[in-house]
């Protein structure tokens, strides 16, 4: 056998990171109209009266979280899955032709739900339920899309060369049980075309209804066990598990400590499930469910920051390479902001401070310092360090990432400055009583004097949308324009000037 | 152990899968065992309100308004009672909702009209100067989808023993029966009555000749949603 390193075969990398990327533009797109129509109302007849139904607020918000969630985000764990996944097993998706075939229709069945779950939200086809809009037959889809990408991922785990699991290769895993066990109990329902012809009526109203398994207080209880959680193995676990590959790849580092992985990785897996119930703080759930919420998010921050100065700790002595590659630069604000948005959010949980906090737009903002800062920021940089891999070529532009890198840094900061004063600001305007004990405001007052952050907001988002445009841009023109490299390289990705 | 786990993927995989289940079992399933129960003036939703409850989802309403009164003197001041569990005994699925863009509408069926949210929901500003909501003509032209909310309503009977054609005992000490048609045809005449009533008190010529036709724009149906909710 000859001494050379294996080759690995990028074909559904190649195919998710198309997805990431023109899903990634189809929801921030999307986000940023959301943006607009909260400052000027007139933006929801952008396409025009004859089409106000289908551009308006209400009807395009499910399409926004859920294009960045499950096509954006998901596309980018999937990508770094088919990439990161065969190196650290060290084996080749070439060499089954099973799992092969098995990536493939994984990637042509999440297009085709994709597809179904747009005209379906488009129409106005909803459960309702947050980030778990999806009607039964959709619902199916994404279940056998999950269950063929479980199939590949314990497949190539059946087939390695590299015994011991990789750091990453946890945080695959634990994603894809997590959202399994979320995904399938929050969305139990009945479809009311079975209770119907139990009742003797058949082929009533649309085929594609149902009813809730659960009701009032205990839907909302499973359902924001789910959202909370859906959050916790979609933005936060896979997203880990590429930090965890990608900086020391980079940057040539080793991972600071093993021990702080292992605190980190198994903190995390106990402690997140309980702290759904901070999302529905003084409602009518149990009162000790809600408290148990509050605390177990305060323990959040440890496995949280565990993960954190587990990154920043690597790159302890090698502290030129912020300075010196854009690369670098976007890892290390992802876990700052990681850190950031992991006691942000614990402080809102508290309960005194989620009085204020709770139905306000600093809640917004704590998910986009998460999903902008964190999530966006780890997943660009991972797409950065495999395109000179899978492509064979150097960085199209490194000056160009530079300045995304500045763009989006101050989109994010205009974002959440602008909501935490327009949430802290509404909310302190609720609760106002004058000297007689009325309340000092009527609702209306407390959205007018919202216009000024809704407009910095909106900007803020445009700012990191544009940056996106830059890095789709940068992408194509490496693909394209760059001439192909004789060797891959091991650490740092080759950039062009 | 850890060492052993991380060469061992199956176990590894029950372990995570044990440990994130753990917190489901604990905070979840107790108070699935005493699954809430309807207060005294709590009734099912008729059919007409059931297709409006449609409406209102299929517009993710939810997405800026909520249905949770906070236990504070400032909501209850605002909005009226706090929330109480049983009130959302028939809410499937339940509409809290997570962000108050606009205000909380749990009770608003005790402080607005039928004409005031005909007007409102045709050109929100002209109600409400200064508000940001879209407006929503095409409620005005669309037909509610009676049907579905039929279908809806036997299966919850079937299924979740909702009271239908059954007394529910109300805050008053009276009785309220809520109706459910027999057949398709019977449903469609319920929501019929019910929403000749709310037209009449509309202003909207297009949507009074609907129903007088038998027809019934989803705007009828949202108002008497709306009007349910108290």
């Amino acid at each position: 056998m000859e001494n050379r390193p294996l080759e690995y075969d990028y074909t559904v990398a190649k195919m998710f990171m198309f997805t990431t990327i023109v899903l990634g533009i189809v929801g921030m797109l999307i986000g940023v109209i959301l943006a607009f129509q909260l400052a000027f109302p007139g933006v929801n007849l952008i396409l025009g009266e004859g089409l106000a139904e289908y551009t308006n607020f209400s009807r395009l918000r499910p399409l926004h979280t859920d294009a960045v969630i499950f096509g954006f985000t998901l596309s980018g764990v999937f990508a770094t899955w088919y990439y990161v996944g065969q190196r650290v097993l060290k084996v080749s998706m070439a060499e089954s032709k099973f799992l092969m075939t098995l990536g493939k229709i994984h990637f042509w069945l999440y297009l085709v739900v994709v597809t179904a779950a747009v005209v379906s939200l488009f129409a106005g086809v909803t459960s309702s339920k947050e980030y778990a809009e999806f009607e039964w037959p959709i619902d199916i889809g994404v279940v056998v899309v999950w269950v063929i990408w479980g199939m590949g991922l314990f497949g190539l785990i059946g087939i390695r060369r590299e015994k011991s699991l990789y750091i990453s290769i946890w945080y695959y895993i634990a994603t894809f049980l997590g959202i399994a066990m979320l995904y399938l109990f929050n969305n139990m329902a009945i479809p009311t075309m079975l209770g119907a012809s139990a009742a003797g009526e058949s082929g009533i109203g649309a085929w594609y209804h149902s009813v809730s398994m659960y009701a009032g207080t205990n839907d909302a209880l499973v359902q924001w066990w789910y959202g909370h959680n859906a959050v916790a193995f979609g933005f936060t676990v896979p997203i880990v598990a590429m930090i965890y590959y990608f900086l020391p790849k980079e940057s040539g580092q080793a991972i600071y400590s093993y021990k702080l992985s292992l605190l980190s990785f198994w903190g995390l897996m106990f402690v997140y499930l309980w702290a759904g119930g901070h999302h529905l703080l003084y409602s009518t759930v149990p009162d000790w469910m809600q408290t148990m919420g509050s605390i177990f998010s305060i323990i959040l921050i440890l496995p949280s920051w565990g993960s954190a100065i587990n990154m920043l700790l690597t790159m302890k002595g090698e502290w030129q390479q912020v300075a010196a590659s854009p690369l670098i630069k976007f890892m290390i604000l992802a876990s700052t902001f990681y850190m950031f948005s992991t006691l942000e959010g614990p402080i809102q949980a508290i309960k005194s401070v989620n009085a204020i906090a709770h139905f306000t737009d600093w809640i917004v903002g704590h998910v986009h310092d998460g999903v902008l800062g964190w999530v966006g920021f780890m997943i660009m940089a991972a797409l950065y360090h495999m395109a000179p891999r899978v492509f064979k070529r150097e960085i199209y532009s490194k000056s160009l990432m530079v300045a995304q890198f500045w763009i989006q840094t101050l989109g994010v900061v205009l974002y959440f400055t602008s909501m935490w004063i327009a949430g802290i600001t509404q909310g302190m305007m609720w609760r106002a009583h004058d000297e007689f004990g009325n309340l000092a405001y009527s609702f209306i007052d407390t959205v007018t004097v919202l216009h000024p952050y809704y407009t910095i907001r909106g900007i803020g988002g445009l700012l990191y949308l544009v940056g996106f445009l830059m890095f789709a841009y940068n992408i194509y023109k490496t693909m394209s324009a760059r001439p192909v490299e004789e060797r891959e390289l091991q650490n740092a990705s080759p950039m062009g000037a | 152990m850890f060492h052993w786990l991380e060469k061992h993927p199956f176990f590894f995989a029950v372990g995570v899968f044990v440990t994130i289940a753990f917190a489901g079992l604990v905070e979840i399933l107790p108070n699935f065992a005493q699954a809430s129960r309807p207060v005294i003036g709590t009734a099912p939703y008729s059919t007409l309100e059931l297709a409006g409850r449609h409406v209102y989802i299929k517009n993710s309403c939810n997405a800026c308004h909520s249905q949770l009164v906070r236990p504070f003197k400032s909501e209850t001041d605002r909005y009226g009672h706090y929330s109480l569990s049983g009130e959302y005994a028939y809410d499937r699925p339940f509409l809290w909702g997570s962000k108050r863009t606009g205000p909380d509408l749990m009770r608003v069926g005790n402080y607005r009209t039928t004409d005031w949210h005909e007007n409102h929901m045709k050109d929100p500003a002209s109600v409400v100067p200064g508000s940001i909501m879209p407006a929503y003509k095409w409620m005005f032209a669309n037909k509610a989808d009676i049907d579905t909310a039929f279908a809806e309503q036997l299966t919850v009977a079937q299924y979740f023993s909702v009271p239908y054609n059954e007394p529910v005992p109300m805050r008053d000490g009276s009785k309220k029966i809520v109706k459910m048609g027999a057949s398709i045809a019977e449903a469609n005449e319920l929501a019929l009555q019910e929403a000749k009533l709310i037209a009449a008190d509309m202003r909207d010529q297009d949507v009074k000749d609907a129903v007088a036709r038998g027809e019934i724009p989803e705007i009828v149906a949202l108002i008497a949603y709306m009007n349910s909710l108290k």
